[in-house]
């Protein structure tokens, strides 16, 4: 990764108009698949990703099945449409491992244990992709598979956070993603203060190491208050600021 | 897809049992220290029809690397530099539980771990290897292969395939009506740095590095630290099931630090390379 121009300008604003501190604009549908027990869009900047839930229900292949606990199978998918240049549907090497560290961010927070023998399945789709695709699949899993209605320990909420110009920023978006020096995906549970997933790509020292940590749990925990009130909106509609004030 | 599995090895109750007893004490089921490294050889230039090569040995943990080098077009958005491609491998010779086959997502994951680790860290100045810009440039291939299977294969083969680079001679290519032709003369390949892979991984609350592959099969949380010779982090990723307390992580990173340069310092001396 190397710099060509400068991504901050002398007011402190990124390439999209925001602070080091900002998140982009993040909105959550919940409940947009009619067919899935549970389901949510997500606009997070430009990104648009859907997720569906299916499950718990019969494992296929059979043989998949655990005897003592619930399978969950997760798969993140580009449509061909949502890249600059068209992206061949067939799963690419990043999709494979994406859809690892998905899994394996996911499955601390859901009670697993108390579905053995059947599978949840997790597919997130994403319909156009700006930077930050996989944090934002995953804050939609997690509100997808709340809307399931599955039992669950936490909410799952991720955002990265990266080095630009020598700054620690949150929320890398695309152009900063390609031009900038360090991005670090994180998914974080904000009640149990558990990190479920932690990427990094680009060179950080030791300070910068632990403040763009800090700075994307921060994020996380922005991000979570959006699922929170998305969850919030479908569940209990115009009473949700009711709920707020009790 | 992604799905979750059964542990590849079975470890019975009371061995587990066992092994948390012994780790919540400091000590592991192999006589180790929670932070002790198991011991690590390294052989380079094995295969001679390669340009580089490097067998290691993580206690019983086997990797072969092999370097080739090619011309070739760029990648797209790259044109101005070499094309570094890294491929992993774990053989049906390495336990009873691997089936050959297409790569499982584990062994993608190994591959794009150790490959983000040299790409992110810059050990290699791909820069410096593009023979006409745009259009034919250096296409260094590393290949490894995981021929037995003990655990933290991550860094197992991150330490193969550093060593192979930093072992390897390049062909010299010269450009002669816009092709590129093989001088048959030798050089250093542009390296800037040796990044260092570091795994640890949670077990309960304890968390102990350079896993076992009966360790793995008990642990919660798995996360592999890559730092570069001026001790910055270059690549991380988490992995397993479970998850990490944010100081749990910034522990973790001040160990893969100084247990690095331990590492980058044997890694020099068995390759004999500068830098």
């Amino acid at each position: 990764m190397t710099q060509t121009r400068s991504l901050i300008d002398e007011n402190g604003k990124r390439t999209d108009g925001r602070t080091g501190d900002q998140l982009r604009e993040i909105k959550i549908t919940v409940g947009v698949i009619k067919n899935a027990d549970g389901s949510a869009f997500i606009e997070f900047g430009m990104n648009k990703i859907v997720v569906g839930v299916y499950g718990p229900r019969e494992v296929h292949p059979k043989h998949m099945a655990l005897p003592d606990r619930c399978v969950l199978r997760c798969r993140y998918h580009m449509t061909p449409f949502s890249t600059d240049t068209r992206k061949n549907p067939a799963p690419s090497r990043r999709e494979v491992e994406i859809s690892k560290v998905m899994r394996e961010a996911l499955e601390p927070s859901l009670m697993l244990e108390d579905y053995p023998r059947a599978a949840i399945d997790v597919y997130v789709e994403v319909l156009q992709a700006d930077g930050g695709s996989r944090c934002a699949g995953i804050t939609a899993a997690s509100v997808a598979l709340a809307d399931a209605g599955i039992n669950m320990r936490d909410i799952v909420s991720a955002c990265a956070a990266g080095k630009v110009d020598d700054r620690i920023v949150l929320d890398i978006n695309d152009t900063e993603d390609k031009e900038g020096d360090a991005d670090m995906p994180v998914a974080y549970m904000s009640h149990l203060e558990q990190v479920t997933l932690l990427q990094l790509d680009g060179v950080l020292n030791e300070d910068q190491f632990d403040q763009c940590l800090d700075e994307a749990v921060k994020g996380c925990k922005m991000v979570y208050e959006v699922q929170r009130k998305a969850l919030m909106q479908k569940y209990f509609g115009n009473e949700t600021e009711l709920k707020e004030e009790q | 897809m992604s799905s979750s599995r059964r542990s590849t090895i079975i470890v019975e109750h009371l061995r587990k049992q066992q092994m948390w007893d012994s780790i919540s004490k400091g000590k592991r089921l192999d006589g180790r220290a929670l932070d002790e490294i198991r011991p690590i050889e390294i052989e380079v230039g094995l295969i001679k029809k390669a340009n580089g090569s490097a067998r290691v040995k993580l206690g019983n943990s086997e990797v072969v690397a092999g370097v080739k080098v090619e011309t070739g077009e760029p990648f797209e958005g790259l044109e101005n530099k070499g094309a570094l491609i890294l491929s992993a491998e774990v053989l049906p010779t390495a336990s009873p539980y691997i089936e050959p086959g297409p790569p499982d997502e584990e062994t993608v994951e190994l591959a794009r771990v150790v490959d983000r680790g040299i790409r992110e860290s810059e050990m290699l100045d791909l820069s410096k290897l593009a023979l006409i810009p745009g259009e034919i440039v250096y296409v260094i291939f590393v290949d490894c292969s995981v021929i037995n299977a003990d655990g933290n294969l991550f860094d197992a083969t991150s330490y193969a395939a550093v060593s192979a680079l930093m072992n390897s001679k390049l062909p010299v290519f010269e450009i002669r009506d816009r092709k590129a032709v093989d001088t048959g003369e030798k050089q250093n390949p542009p390296l800037t740095t040796v990044p260092v892979s570091i795994t640890a991984v949670r077990i309960g609350e304890s968390v102990i590095l350079d896993p076992t592959a009966e360790e793995e099969a008990c642990m919660d949380a798995r996360i592999t630290i890559t730092t570069n010779s001026d001790h910055n982090f270059a690549a991380v990723q988490k992995g397993s099931t479970g998850a990490f307390a944010v100081e749990q992580l910034k522990r973790a990173a001040a160990t893969a630090r100084i247990k690095g340069e331990e590492i980058r310092a044997k890694l020099r001396e068995s390759t004999k390379a500068g830098k």
